[in-house]
């Protein structure tokens, strides 16, 4: 069926990015939020929100609505099914390798598990900021909450 | 009829591939492609007659300068102006619609007067209207667009009233492709003792324009979109009107006299052009004004007519897609947005890309359109003289490959 550009396509719509696109994981505001945080992408359009609960520096539960392509959504909803649970200091790594995989072109990390389907963006520039507009929402969050930790520790 | 192959000929940047495929350049409402007499001029005007313009005595400054006063005859002939005089180069039309909003806004608009807009202007006809209104506490007005992707004529001549000193439209929305009865709207407009600026970014390059029937007092285009080259912008005006106006910057080249306090300025149209201007690219529009003026505005319009016409009746048979604009072909210039079930607009233009044809994806500078319409993004495909039924038929079969990638009839696994 495939007459053209088959790998590219392939490369960069892999199933299961069309899967979290289709049927978004942990989609819409989170009741129990006590972070939250937003970003859209002026180009495009493509917006992200995030909520998350985080209780002694881990994230219970998070929370991702918005609109745009499918890279970005999928790579939203991917985001919180890996760090549903997490401490914030494994969200703050696990970020650190998506950048590395899509802006750098790095070989996906092994923590990054079902990430690394993301990998095929690193290869169209335009679209990396697609990716990476979830997780610019979660460190302008994991900012918030570090800034809250230490006015705590200050009050 | 014209001869796509012939033409394609023309241009060199489409003899090449994209992605493995035959390039198909269907992105021409964001800009077109240039023939190679418009780059050979571009070539030709930096080998033989570069020198500064209007002052110089010798013979290359005299000879750049005819050229670049040659160019502005045939702007200004093209479109029907009373005079060359009345032709002023800007950067693009951006600029020109943002010095008449200088020029002739500051000195005219007051308080409480009112500029009347419609949602399915670009940016650039919408915001140089919002800084002056600002400046001057004026009030913007929009007209809507009907369901069928018309503008609301009936709410536009609501709008307009006793306060109304402009009214700012397109001749064709670069997003539905409709073309705006600039008539009607001239005869409202100066009902009410308003004048009446056209956005032709999108019309000059795809319809014969003839300004001393278009009713327009200002009229502003690019030549990047009528394969000119980039940087050159046009800005026509009647000359009672711009003879009246004060300069919108100040530098060489715009004055008569100058002393310490203050100076006279030139005539018309130097008095809008100070510095030293983009006299290559004017050269090198002025060739691509000739190449459009080879093949008829008329036979561009009826060739672009038919292609829209095909596109849209061959979209429309594509699944899950929904094109936005007017049904008929006739209403619309060669601009068609669509959006598809299946797929967002960036993953539409990725996808397409694959296939070697390029398309626009995004708001394209209309949020006010995009909100009226409903939605925050569309795709778009628009045409220009090179393109033929075999890009239609590339694009149609760019978009079965998006349904195809995002498992629309069928079950993505079943095809891998």
């Amino acid at each position: 069926m495939w007459d053209v550009s088959e790998p590219l396509f392939d490369d960069l719509y892999r199933e299961l990015i069309l899967d979290h696109y289709r049927r978004p994981r942990n989609r819409g505001p989170l009741a129990g939020a006590n972070l939250q945080a937003e970003g859209v992408n002026p180009v495009c359009g493509d917006e992200v929100h995030l909520d998350l609960q985080v209780e002694d520096g881990v994230i219970r539960d998070l929370g991702f609505w918005g609109q745009g392509c499918s890279i970005s959504q999928a790579s939203a909803s991917m985001l919180t099914e890996r760090l549903k649970g997490r401490p914030l200091d494994e969200a703050e790594a696990v970020t650190g390798k998506v950048r590395s995989m899509l802006v750098e072109g790095a070989p996906p990390a092994p923590e990054l598990g079902d990430l690394a389907a993301l990998e095929g963006v690193a290869k169209l520039p335009v679209r990396v900021k697609c990716a990476l507009l979830a997780w610019n929402v979660l460190l302008e969050a994991l900012r918030q909450a570090t800034a809250a930790a230490q006015e705590e520790r200050n009050g | 009829m014209l001869d796509i192959a012939r033409v394609r000929e023309d241009f060199p940047i489409l003899q090449q591939q994209v992605n493995g495929r035959r390039l198909v350049y269907l992105d021409n409402a964001a800009t077109t492609q240039k023939p190679r007499q418009v780059i050979e001029a571009l070539v030709r005007y930096y080998e033989t007659s570069n020198a500064n313009i209007h002052r110089g005595i010798h013979t290359l400054a005299t000879r750049a300068t005819e050229q670049y006063e040659a160019a502005r005859a045939r702007v200004a002939r093209f479109i029907g102006a009373a005079g060359p005089e009345e032709v002023i180069f800007t950067r693009n039309a951006t600029e020109a619609i943002n010095l008449v909003a200088r020029a002739w806004g500051d000195a005219s608009v007051g308080e409480g007067d009112e500029i009347i807009l419609t949602v399915m202007e670009h940016h650039s006809n919408i915001v140089p209207w919002q800084l002056l209104a600002a400046r001057k506490g004026a009030r913007l007005r929009y007209a809507g667009v009907t369901p069928g992707g018309q503008l609301d004529l009936d709410g536009l001549r609501q709008l307009i009233g006793p306060r109304t000193k402009l009214v700012a439209v397109t001749q064709m929305s670069n997003v539905l492709g409709t073309i705006i009865p600039v008539g009607d709207i001239a005869e409202m407009a100066h009902a009410a003792g308003a004048l009446l600026l056209v956005d032709g970014a999108q019309g000059v390059p795809h319809l014969p324009v003839d300004v001393s029937r278009l009713g327009a007092d200002f009229l502003a285009f690019s030549a990047h979109k009528m394969l000119g080259p980039t940087g050159v912008g046009v800005l026509w005006g009647r000359t009672e009107l711009l003879e009246t106006m004060p300069p919108f910057l100040g530098g060489g080249d715009m004055i008569a006299v100058v002393r310490e306090e203050m100076s006279t300025w030139a005539e018309l149209p130097h008095k809008f052009e100070a510095g030293t201007p983009n006299i290559a690219d004017v050269v090198a529009f002025g060739a691509a004004v000739d190449y459009l003026e080879g093949v008829g505005m008329a036979n561009v319009r009826q060739h672009e007519e038919e292609l829209t016409a095909l596109a849209l009746d061959r979209l429309r048979r594509v699944p899950g897609l929904r094109v936005f604009g007017p049904v008929a072909a006739a209403e619309r210039g060669g601009v068609v947005s669509f959006a598809m079930d299946a797929a967002h607009p960036h993953d539409v233009a990725t996808i397409a890309d694959g296939y070697g044809v390029a398309i626009r994806a995004g708001h394209h500078c209309a949020q006010l359109l995009m909100r009226a319409l409903g939605v925050p993004a569309t795709s778009r495909a628009s045409f220009s003289i090179y393109n033929g039924e075999d890009d239609v038929e590339a694009l149609i079969e760019a978009l079965e490959g998006v349904n195809r990638v995002f498992g629309v009839g069928r079950e993505r696994a079943a095809i891998r």
